[in-house]
């Protein structure tokens, strides 16, 4: 690692003015950033490490989860409040790395970094989530610009996730077998009002949205409904894991999957 | 350099360290506990996995200033005395090892799966839950065996709640 200046704020606006700093990166759970560093992929001038801000929590009211950005995720798919409201993003929350990355890696973490194998995007764009920073709201497609690319200005620092509940919904995660990153996740949820599915890993434009399952499930909820429906290998990715012809046959039953176990 | 004070094993400690310090750093350089070992160094392998109040952490991936003031336990701190912990005495009874060097974080995830998990452990949880540790001689097989019974015995001696 290359030296920096490691802040500790014990409040947002001390965050934020912290942050604004030129070559400044700010930490939340350290999963991703600290490896980066080790490797001198980034060399941030200043830490700001978020940990002394609280900003973790899970609230159910009304319709809608609120998890604050500083919630592990082992927290996350430990809580009985979720379970209950979107057993989905709590079992995804399971699925994150492995036991003592989910103790120490953040849902405002992940998601700010925007991996395009990571779970969480999928998560916030099926269940159309809005994303709460200390300055203003983003929907997620608003938000999620491109690999590892947020809407995020420099020093603006995410406080919370709001996430809709669905009727019903599921998360399916095709795991490389050595990384056990998400070579394919898809996330389908059911709303009154239609049916959204997310796709994870497989986009060369990160997370997107599967219009023509949403159209056919919206219809009808049900794995037959998008059996015939051919996603194009266009603008996946091809690597040595998988080529893209492979991610689309992937995309398709990853969805029939969730769309099955879908409560 | 930032001054770092951590509980480490029972016993509170202050050092002044560069930031970039890393909490497997702190206990092995400057603590000379060097039962955490650093396997991969990237966060893979679990070989330095250390309990930071009470939960499984990747210590090769934490910075010590960032924990500053937490309680740490490590692999030296699980024994009484000469006795070993219930989940020791069954890796060595049920030969849970060969080179021995991942054995200190299998052990630290172990006690962890058992405070989340329980005390009654299936070979599909074990297994599912070491994810996150990685054994390089013994195909696994031993170490699920060792954690059943190790669980179990944590259970009988009341140390599943500690």
């Amino acid at each position: 690692m290359y030296p920096f200046n490691y802040h500790r704020p014990g409040t947002l606006a001390d965050a934020v003015k912290l942050a604004g700093a030129d070559e400044a990166k700010i930490m939340a759970g350290g999963m991703t950033l600290l490896p980066t560093m080790k490797q001198r992929l980034a060399a941030p001038s200043d830490i700001v490490d978020l940990n002394g801000l609280g900003l973790s929590g899970i609230t159910v009211a009304s319709g809608k989860v609120t998890i604050g950005a500083m919630t592990r995720h082992a927290d996350v798919a430990g809580s009985a409040e979720l379970q209950k409201a979107i057993p989905a993003l709590a079992e995804l929350a399971g699925m994150i790395g492995d036991p003592m990355v989910r103790h120490r890696g953040t849902i405002g973490g992940s998601v700010a970094n925007d991996d395009p194998a990571a779970d969480y995007p999928s998560a916030c764009l099926a269940l159309g989530a809005t994303i709460v920073t200390n300055t203003r709201e983003m929907s997620a497609e608003d938000f999620f610009v491109g690999l590892f690319e947020t809407a995020l200005q420099p020093g603006e620092i995410i406080t919370k996730i709001i996430f809709p509940v669905p009727e019903k919904a599921n998360y399916q995660k095709f795991r490389n077998p050595a990384s056990r990153y998400a070579i394919v996740g898809v996330f389908v949820a059911k709303f009154a009002s239609g049916v959204r599915v997310a796709v994870t890993g497989a986009g060369s434009g990160g997370v997107f949205r599967q219009n023509d399952f949403e159209a056919a499930l919206s219809k009808d909820f049900s794995a037959k409904a998008i059996e015939g429906i051919a996603q194009s290998a266009d603008s996946l990715n091809s690597d040595i894991h998988a080529d893209a012809a492979y991610r689309a046959h992937l995309i398709g039953v990853m969805a029939r999957r969730a769309v099955e176990a879908a409560r | 350099m930032a001054s770092v004070t951590l509980s480490v094993n029972g016993k509170s400690v202050t050092r002044d360290v560069d930031a970039r310090t890393l909490l497997v750093e702190f206990l092995r350089e400057h603590m000379r506990l060097t039962g955490t070992h650093v396997g991969c160094d990237t966060t893979q392998c679990g070989c330095c996995t250390v309990h930071v109040n009470g939960e499984a952490m990747k210590s090769c991936t934490l910075l010590a200033v960032a924990v500053d003031g937490a309680t740490i336990t490590t692999i030296e701190g699980l024994a009484k005395g000469q006795d070993l912990h219930p989940m020791q005495a069954a890796f060595r009874e049920h030969h849970g090892l060969q080179c021995g060097f991942c054995t200190p974080g299998m052990i630290m995830s172990a006690v962890d799966m058992v405070r989340r998990k329980g005390t009654d452990l299936d070979d599909k949880t074990i297994r599912e839950e070491l994810e996150g540790n990685i054994c390089r001689c013994t195909g696994y097989h031993n170490i699920v065996k060792a954690i059943h019974y190790g669980a179990e015995a944590m259970g009988k001696a009341g140390t599943a709640a500690e």
